[in-house]
């Protein structure tokens, strides 16, 4: 029972960032009709977000010890951060653990801009492109994205630990612990989705939104510029991304790759969830990422060796066979 | 009656033609064009440098190179002369190898075999290398071996630590000079009694490939042959990313030691997640739950940040070494890229220089010259008892005396025992090494089962 209920967190937590990597392309082919495969990208460099921050707080001053020789034999330099210089040792230090709650305040502005800067300087050049033009372009994006984090920050991962306060575990019952971080992402996540519905639904914008969402023209033609929120929509659905790259970083150290990896199975969730429905995006990402945390379990992979390998696109292909449209798709896409 | 229709003029057309035919295969092996697969016939002479720069080991391939970059340097008489100046061999004077310049091609394995394979053959076919050399994945360095067997040119494995690459799937034209699963297990044993005890239970993640079978295979072995249970070994995708799905179910499991056969970021992720989950922290059995990473490196340790600290593993090579050569490429590779190698590293640029040497000494670059140069006749590792003990015995390369075995291709040499320091005192300094465990305790028998089925065969000088 404790081995059942730790695989349900687990599926929660991968869905939590199936769900918002979801999220997000939903809310772009939802609004602007665009297949965007440079989510994922846009996933890792929220996840770097936190990583620069975590680097400028540890920017520092170099001291020259005399007595202390480093791996050349030469005297060593001693780092101090500025942040510790310039708060104390003890608030400094505070301040560096805690980079990666802090780097959400960071990632939303980065997020925002590089999300309105994509839109309009290059996807909507695409609006009226087929959709195989459109993924060409965002993967060729992506790819790029990817080679230049690469280069600035190399290929090794690169740790972004949580701040000693929600480090650890969590004793949640009689011998059932879970990592206190990975219940704050998943609490991160529902106030995201929950936020993102929210604004959809209770706002005016959000109204004319999803108004845009269903006939794009009438919208259009009661003088409502639909175009510049959807623009926003866009920048919003980068910045949910970002988000939810921002606190994955202590999940899992954040890499150059983590965007594609996370990418095929995003879209994976897209598809059975329905393209274009936000809670069947949302409801996938979490029933997929808990299917797949239980086709890893021991008995799953003795019974059906490599199930956890392909649960994932098992379940695709059922739900693409047994209803096209997906779980809560609206009818008539992707169906004839 | 049978009716035929031969002329004089069509005997003769076709038995022009038949003799062309029969004649043809000797136009490759006539003395009027080269005996072998790219003997270099201008001023310089081509090596490939195939790793990868993408994938989970991207990170090992970057310091691959620039080891290569090192030791091409060296070899064309340029830096400090790095290993060149404590190597026992001392026909290399910086003049190249035969007194052609060594320049170079590199390319990207994609950690992905089929990918690595096309690189390795496009550097053959198009750059005309005469040897290629890289790595970081068994699974390639298998099937780059391969290939290079078929193509007759020299495969002089880079990190490659499955038992197969020089076991079931070993090739006269391959060598290793990296170590393998094996002795990570004979060489960790011990140190793993003497720190844990001898009644534990462990359960294994598995990378789910040639090296991690062989790996796990290996290190169950060793320590169920000093008492511990293996509870379970589960096998993980190379491609995972997160393993909390294969972590959770230890905590009930009843082991009390997690052995990671993973590498490079599977096992940055897997640590991470088992670290995550409390099983540092947690008792059981009455005992401190521990973790076991066999394959260490100072470029995994350095992703796995603080959670590295205080565990065990074994590596082929650490900068921390004194022996005069580990100093000296300390030294050129430190001023030259502003921090320490790895291992992966190092081996990529000792075997850059075994293979110049063995040219040098062979005074050929025809493949079979250069086998014959490697498994160097009657030399033999002191202190050890057996009719395989026979190869080219070098040293001053790092890890003490080492011989290149001329039976599989396989080096034996000194293996090390590191631990993740407690306390470091720079971002460099992040393993300690706790034990140098000899080469003759992790020597094995070349029909070994766990080496065992395939053969060397011959070597291969192609065209």
């Amino acid at each position: 029972m404790d081995a059942i209920l730790l695989q349900i967190l687990n599926g929660l937590d991968k869905g939590s960032a199936y769900a918002l990597i979801a999220l997000g392309l939903t809310l772009i082919f939802g609004t602007l009709g665009v297949v965007n495969f440079a989510h994922g990208a846009i996933f890792m460099i929220g996840a770097f977000c936190s990583v620069t921050l975590q680097r400028l707080f540890n920017l520092s001053y170099e001291v020259i010890d005399e007595t202390q020789k480093d791996f050349l034999g030469n005297p060593l330099k001693v780092k101090t951060p500025y942040v510790e210089s310039w708060f104390g040792p003890e608030m400094g230090a505070t301040i560096i653990d805690w980079s990666v709650p802090l780097a959400i305040l960071f990632a939303i502005p980065v997020m925002l801009v590089i999300g309105y800067v994509m839109e309009r300087g290059l996807i909507k050049h695409f609006y009226k492109r087929p959709h195989a033009d459109q993924i060409l372009v965002t993967f060729g994006l992506a790819i790029v994205l990817q080679e230049v984090i690469k280069y600035f920050f190399g290929a090794n991962p690169i740790q972004t630990p949580a701040p000693e306060a929600l480090s650890g575990v969590a004793q949640l019952a009689e011998g059932i612990v879970y990592p206190v971080w990975r219940i704050v992402y998943f609490c991160f996540a529902v106030v995201i989705i929950g936020a993102v519905f929210a604004f959809l639904q209770f706002t005016t914008f959000g109204m004319v939104v999803r108004a845009g969402m269903a006939d794009r023209e009438t919208v259009g033609l009661l003088g409502i510029d639909i175009d510049k929120r959807f623009t926003i929509m866009f920048g919003l659905a980068a910045a949910v991304a970002g988000l939810a790259g921002v606190m994955y970083g202590p999940i899992n150290a954040p890499n150059y790759h983590m965007g594609m990896d996370f990418l095929v199975l995003s879209f994976v969730v897209v598809v059975v969830g329905g393209m274009g429905s936000l809670p069947g995006a949302v409801l996938a990402g979490f029933v997929l990422g808990i299917l797949e945390s239980f086709a890893s379990t021991t008995w799953a992979t003795t019974t059906l060796p490599g199930i956890n390998q392909i649960i994932i696109y098992l379940v695709a292909i059922i739900i693409l066979l047994t209803r096209p449209r997906g779980l809560m798709g609206r009818k008539g896409v992707m169906e004839d | 009656m049978s009716k035929t229709n031969l002329t004089r003029r069509g005997v003769l057309k076709s038995g022009a033609v038949a003799g062309a035919g029969v004649a043809l295969p000797t136009i490759f092996t006539g003395s009027s064009v080269s005996a072998f697969t790219n003997d270099p016939t201008g001023d310089t002479v081509t090596l490939g440098f195939n790793v990868p720069q993408t994938g989970p080991y991207a990170d090992e391939g970057a310091d691959e190179l620039r080891a290569y970059e090192l030791a091409v340097e060296h070899l064309n008489g340029g830096g400090d002369g790095g290993m060149l100046n404590t190597f026992s061999s001392k026909v290399l004077d910086g003049t190249g190898i035969l007194g052609k310049k060594v320049a170079y091609v590199t390319g990207d394995t994609q950690t992905k075999s089929d990918a690595a394979r096309a690189s390795a053959k496009s550097m053959i076919e198009k750059d005309g290398a005469v040897m290629i050399t890289g790595g970081s994945s068994s699974g390639v360095a298998v099937a780059v071996q391969g290939l290079c067997q078929e193509a007759g040119v020299i495969f002089m494995a880079g990190l490659t630590h499955s038992n197969d690459t020089t076991g079931k799937d070993k090739k006269a034209n391959g060598f290793r000079h990296f170590f393998n699963g094996y002795m990570s297990a004979a060489a960790l044993a011990p140190v793993l009694k003497n720190l844990y005890g001898d009644d534990r239970k462990a359960y294994h993640l598995t990378a789910d490939y040639t090296w991690g079978w062989t790996q796990q295979e290996s290190i169950a072995a060793a320590t169920e042959a000093m008492g511990w249970e293996t509870v379970n070994n589960v096998l993980t995708p190379l491609a995972a990313t997160d393993f909390s799905s294969y972590i959770a179910p230890v905590l009930n499991s009843g082991a009390d030691v997690l052995v990671l056969n993973h590498y490079g970021g599977n096992m940055v992720n897997s640590l991470t997640n088992a670290v995550q989950f409390g099983l540092r922290n947690k008792e059981v059995n009455g005992k401190n739950f521990e973790i076991v990473v066999p394959l260490f490196s100072r470029l995994m340790a350095r992703g796995a940040g603080e959670n590295i600290k205080g565990i065990v593993g074994s590596t082929n090579w650490h900068w921390s070494l004194q022996d005069e050569g580990s100093k000296a490429f300390v030294k050129s590779f430190g001023t030259k890229y502003g921090f320490p190698p790895s291992q992966a590293a190092h081996t990529c640029y000792v075997q850059t220089l075994l293979y110049a040497d063995a040219v040098q000494r062979a005074g050929s670059f025809n493949p079979c010259a250069v086998v014959e140069a490697l498994e160097g006749g009657d030399s033999s590792l002191p202190g050890i008892s057996s009719p395989a003990n026979k190869g080219y015995l070098f040293d001053g390369l790092g890890n003490g005396q080492t011989l290149y075995r001329s039976a599989d291709h396989q080096c034996f040499k000194d293996v090390l025992v590191v631990k993740g320091k407690e306390n470091p005192t720079s971002e460099f300094d992040l393993l300690e090494v706790v034990e140098v465990t000899p080469a003759a305790q992790v020597w094995y028998e070349p029909d070994h089962p766990m080496f065992a089925g395939g053969q060397l065969g011959s070597c291969n000088p192609g065209a």
